[in-house]
């Protein structure tokens, strides 16, 4: 589904992904975990080409990755859900999900508000369609920008540390949307700190460090047998 | 000096009232056209100089800055001067529109470039996350979001735009302004300098002064706006640091 191929990323001196090779199956829960400045955000960055790979390539369903064909790839494959939540303040929840719907996948209004309700009763937030971002707590608009993300009706949705800017009582209502999504046959690649979840969801957990992943396996074999020392450390520190 | 505001001088001025109106129906004309084209030229060059391609922003860049660090009388004695002596003159009101047109079209992509530069990475982002191209994110996302932050350094530069028809004396133009002096130094008008440039000082402030108050306006209304979600930008901003 998704394949990385000796990807680089340079930003400007700083080598941030060093010759990263990974590949996620489809319909694989896949969870990036590592330190803070390991290249976790680049390298699922680079899925959809939020950032460019200095050299190397990115397969999605086999289609090969370029600056000119991202636009349609991205549009009819991928979906991301942001740390920031990245909502449109100046339209509506119900705007919000609807206009990629309505814009790129030419949908009819009455269609893509069906599919947008069809969402929003799944993240629980249905009595929000007519307000407005703002009004919502981080914990509900992270909820609405999955549900924004799931309206596209993409394979693959990528989300880069949706939990890390919630209050902690707000990431649990987040986490629970999410793993009940991970019943579905959607491919999930997760960059996340919470050790619960990777463990409840993941089909396999990928540890990276400095550019490079330095240990990867399903998650019993991760959480109780991890062999290298520096992930050892990082887990004794982050599972209290 | 007593004759300076004397019932003749007024009188004089109002005779000819119709020229002061003339002077400014053509410094009004001249300031339209000349908004059209800076908002064309604005909206264009302030969106290249966004653009992620270094040629783009290099030319939008020295457009701008050719343009801010001369003189707009020299612009426009430029334009007319070297046009009439190479025998393609297009006359003073057409030469009076590009010369503006241009000038502050070189105002207004700076202020469309702070425009679009105040909406966060985040909103571009997510609109090419879900597969917009540049026009679309430009038109459904950016653009809604940064008229707010706009319009009120627009509506300024459409106020010094209009006072800047009066440059137009330079060529002998047909502007409010250059009617005046005629008027004042006419051989039979001649003479009514106070009442004249007071006339036409208060047509001038009765185009501008609701124009300027409109913006200050929109830019009170945009300050208090954003002291209210000052908290979530904040929150926004570390959030932005914290990510690697």
């Amino acid at each position: 589904m998704i394949r990385m191929e000796n990807v680089n990323k340079f930003f400007g001196d700083l080598h941030v992904l060093k010759n990263l090779n990974l590949e996620v199956a489809e319909g694989e829960k896949l969870v990036i975990i590592g330190p803070s400045g390991s290249g976790k955000s680049t390298a699922i960055r680079c899925m959809n080409f939020l950032e460019v790979p200095t050299s190397g390539s990115v397969y999605i369903n086999g289609e090969k990755l370029t600056s000119k064909n991202r636009t349609k790839v991205v549009r009819d494959s991928i979906s991301m859900v942001f740390q920031q939540f990245n909502l449109y303040p100046h339209m509506t929840v119900l705007k919000n999900l609807t206009l990629a719907p309505m814009k790129l996948h030419k949908k009819s209004k009455k269609d893509a508000e069906e599919l947008a309700y069809h969402y929003l009763d799944i993240v629980g937030l249905r009595e929000k369609a007519h307000v407005y971002p703002s009004t919502l707590s981080g914990g509900q608009q992270q909820r609405i920008a999955i549900a924004r993300a799931l309206c596209a009706q993409t394979k693959i949705i990528l989300f880069d540390e949706p939990t890390s800017a919630l209050d902690p009582e707000t990431i649990q209502e987040v986490l629970d949307v999410m793993i009940k999504l991970a019943k579905e046959n959607i491919t999930m690649v997760v960059v996340t700190h919470e050790m619960g979840f990777a463990r409840q969801v993941a089909d396999r957990i990928v540890f990276m460090e400095d550019g490079q992943i330095i240990e990867e396996g399903e998650p019993e074999h991760f959480f109780t047998s991890a062999e290298n020392d520096r992930v050892k450390q990082f887990l004794s520190k982050i599972i209290r | 000096m007593e004759g300076l505001f004397s019932l003749e001088a007024w009188e004089k001025v109002w005779t000819f009232r119709s020229t002061f109106l003339l002077g400014l129906l053509n410094s009004g004309r001249m300031a339209l056209f000349a908004l059209l084209l800076s908002l064309v030229l604005g909206i264009i060059f302030g969106l290249m100089a966004t653009s992620s391609k270094k040629i783009l922003r290099g030319i939008s860049r020295v457009y701008v800055e050719l343009i801010q660090n001369t003189p707009l009388v020299l612009q426009l004695c430029f334009l007319y001067y070297a046009l009439a002596f190479s025998g393609n003159s297009m006359g003073i009101i057409a030469t009076g529109t590009i010369s503006l047109g241009v000038y502050h079209g070189a105002y207004m992509s700076e202020v469309v470039r702070a425009g679009i530069g105040s909406i966060p990475k985040g909103q571009f982002e997510a609109a090419d996350s879900q597969g917009f191209n540049y026009i679309g994110k430009m038109y459904y996302v950016i653009l809604p979001q940064s008229i707010k932050i706009i319009l009120p350094p627009m509506a300024n530069q459409v106020v010094n735009l209009i006072k800047n028809t009066s440059c137009l004396y330079i060529i002998g133009g047909a502007d409010l302004i250059s009617v005046t002096y005629s008027f004042v130094t006419g051989a039979t008008t001649g003479g009514a300098y106070a009442p004249a440039y007071l006339v036409s000082g208060l047509l001038f402030f009765i185009v501008c002064f609701p124009l300027s108050t409109l913006a200050s306006t929109w830019e009170n209304s945009l300050k208090k706006r954003e002291s209210r979600t000052v908290e979530t930008q904040n929150t926004l901003a570390e959030g932005m640091v914290a990510k690697q």
